[in-house]
């Protein structure tokens, strides 16, 4: 789960990272008027969203005077950005954050993150970040190096100071050092999966300061991070997201037609790549996870006869676990019992208690075509939605 | 053979006496695997399902020479549960639980440092050598006695496609469960190299997805070998979008992980056969055997 910039900025500031002065705003007016509380010669007004490649999307502005600070934000509150993360739909911006524009001498990117190899600790880090630095990490792996992040001590310094001479950031090094290590307590302390900063820069007066912030906490420390919850609370997700987060399901918001209901996450990404072969489009991903009882696949179905998009559900089912074939079937026919719009079923099942399932189907009268393949349901399931657009 | 676990594979269960426990620990022994004993603090000396318990790991192998332990307990307690098992000095453990932190995880990986212990999971459906050995939640009624090994990311995806190739008369010698987590235990290259040194594999499906490392890694692995037994490999997610998470910890990574068009050209790259979908592998798995057959690959 990622936190939004100023909260980032927040956490990362109360174990001794530097960060621009700053503020939040929802109206114009407010972010006029907190600029007098802001130390700084020019303003940045930035949307507060919950994905990433807001630079280029244009969700990052530059502001010489409080009332140029209104207007940008004026610009920005209510607007629908489109990242790369954030899907077709885009993410409506309903907080700024105002902050002092820092007077850039070197941009680096620094990370941190736990090493899927060794499991400890691991500083990623550039001499040269900026906002198109992800861009440039993705077409070059070497943009970004690696260097394991140990407890704070002198050895450990005196390694981290060889490592960032190596990728050229000399200046200032000592403050470097500090922020790093600053950031590596926050990472511990707070069950983050990563600590993102870019750019860290160096100003003119030889501070280093996470100008942007990116900080990922894990959901699955919940229960002994109690604040947690209230982080993520104004965190923005579309509705059916987070009543699907509510009985188990994994649900992803996708721009197509075709409503994906499978079990398990590796079956719904298999799945969706068949759709999507065959000239379909899902709606969705949808993972009802192996321990689903037939009242949270019943959920899951309602979402997607609410989903106005949606022409034809398709069923990717393999029993197995503690949610066998026939415990899907009932969740279905649970939910068309109930349901106004009753859309085409098209059901490829198999695995534990499959013939049970596919005979549940039929019998309560869902509106089912069964396949023996995935590719044959996933075909069937592409026609039927395209003939859905064509009328 | 088979890797990991077989027939001489002595089993504890951490937490068999929750609810999924008592399921799963009934099915495995219904299924033929040696389960010896639960642990549960604070009930040592009772019994469930027939067998004993115990108030900690280290009593129940002294009493029973365990050597492996399904650890199948809340994601609060998972982690103290698999650093308990790798001081009791247990071999394999297999790790189910879902959702464990991520920093626990990384406390257990750097205990694993420098033991002799496997961990296959968390967040796994276990590992099948069917006929012999079951460990973990997967289903069983399509599993076949046979030469094909499997090493997954992904659980129910798996149990599909050991289904299908069952049906095509390939059978398994051992399917493992790497787990969809970010941070796990045994990766695509440790199966790769007991597959390897495994008589009784003939062939090895990978089934992955995008995020993470472990493609790539088995790509690099496989160029600096000569491997000597065909590889077939699933990647999904070619179609998901960048920067969001999809189900599994492990499809989402720090720095945005792999593609799957990318995981897939560097395993070609390798002389891996690449299953076109879901669908393809007991396909693949001919094309690969038929081509190695000819180039005189042993």
């Amino acid at each position: 789960m990622f936190l939004a910039e100023y909260q980032s900025k927040e956490l990362l500031a109360q174990y001794g990272v530097v960060v621009p002065d700053g503020r939040q705003a929802r109206s114009p007016e407010d972010a006029q008027r907190l600029c007098k509380d802001i130390d700084a010669r020019k303003y940045v007004v930035k949307a507060q969203i919950g994905a990433g490649g807001r630079g280029l999307a244009g969700g990052i502005r530059f502001a010489a005077t409080p009332s140029n600070v209104a207007d940008e934000a004026r610009r920005l509150l209510g607007d629908v950005l489109v990242t790369e993360q954030t899907g077709s739909a885009g993410e409506t911006v309903e907080l700024v954050h105002i902050e002092a524009a820092i007077d850039i001498v070197q941009s680096c990117f620094v990370a941190i993150a736990l090493d899927p190899s060794s499991g400890a600790p691991i500083l990623l880090a550039s001499g040269a970040g900026g906002v198109e630095f992800e861009q440039r990490a993705r077409m070059d792996e070497d943009t970004v190096q690696g260097c394991a992040l140990p407890p704070d001590s002198a050895e450990a310094r005196d390694a981290l100071a060889t490592f960032l001479t190596g990728i050229g950031m000399t200046d200032a090094q000592d403050a470097a050092i500090d922020a790093i290590y600053a950031a590596r307590l926050a990472f511990m302390s707070n069950d983050m999966t990563l600590v993102e900063i870019n750019p860290f820069a160096r100003s003119a007066d030889g501070r280093w300061i996470a100008v942007d912030a990116k900080v990922a906490i894990d959901p699955n420390a919940g229960f002994r991070r109690p604040e947690f919850a209230s982080m993520v609370a104004d965190r923005p997700a579309p509705a059916d997201e987070l009543a699907a987060q509510r009985h188990n399901i994994n649900l992803v918001r996708l721009d197509g037609n075709i409503g994906v209901v499978a079990n398990g996450a590796g079956l719904g990404l298999a799945t969706n790549d068949m759709i999507m072969d065959a000239g379909g489009k899902p709606a969705n991903f949808m993972d009802i996870r192996t321990t689903a009882s037939s009242m949270d696949v019943a959920r899951g179905i309602e979402i997607l006869l609410g989903d106005d998009r949606v022409r034809a559900i398709l069923l990717t089912i393999h029993g197995g676990g503690m949610t066998s074939a026939d415990t899907v079937a009932e969740g279905v026919n649970f939910a068309y019992a109930k349901a106004k719009r009753k859309l085409p079923v098209i059901a490829y099942i198999s695995g534990k208690h499959a013939d049970w399932g596919h005979r549940i189907l039929r019998e309560r009268k869902v509106p089912v075509e069964s396949f023996d393949t995935i590719t044959a349901a996933v075909g069937r399931v592409a026609e039927l939605a395209s003939q859905g657009r064509a009328r | 053979m088979a890797i990991f676990v077989n027939s001489e594979t002595r089993v504890i269960v951490q937490g068999m006496t929750g609810r999924s426990g008592t399921f799963y620990t009934d099915e495995a022994m219904r299924y033929g695997t040696t389960c010896v004993g639960g642990v549960r603090p604070g009930k040592g000396g009772g019994s469930h399902l027939g067998l004993p318990l115990f108030d900690s790991v280290q009593e129940a192998v002294d009493a029973t020479q365990a050597n492996a332990s399904l650890v199948i307990v809340p994601a609060q307690q998972a982690g103290a549960a698999m650093l308990e098992a790798i001081d009791a000095g247990i071999g394999v453990i297999v790790c189910v639980t879902e959702r464990v932190p991520q920093h626990d995880m990384s406390r257990v990986k750097q205990a694993l440092l420098g033991t002799d212990c496997v961990l296959i999971g968390p967040n796994s459906q276990g590992i099948l050598t069917p006929g012999q050995c079951k460990i973990g939640v997967m289903p069983t009624g399509n599993a076949k006695p046979g030469h094909i090994g499997i090493a997954s990311r992904s659980a129910s995806l798996t149990s599909e496609i050991l289904a299908q190739c069952s049906k095509a008369g390939l059978g398994q010698s051992t399917t493992v469960g790497i787990g969809g987590d970010t941070l796990h235990g045994v990766g695509f290259v440790d199966c790769l190299k007991r597959f390897r040194d495994d008589p009784e594999t003939e062939v090895v499906v990978l089934i992955g997805e995008i995020g993470g490392r472990g493609e790539e890694e088995a790509a690099a692995y496989l160029e600096t070998v000569d491997y000597g037994k065909p590889v077939v490999a699933l990647v999904v997610g070619r179609h998901a979008p960048r920067g969001r998470r999809m189900g599994h910890g492990g499809t989402l990574s720090a720095l945005g992980g792999g593609s799957a068009a990318d995981k897939i050209a560097r395993l070609r790259a390798t002389g891996v056969e690449i299953a076109a979908d879901a669908d393809d592998v007991a396909s693949a798995i001919a094309r690969a055997s038929a081509h190695s057959n000819k180039t005189g690959a042993k």
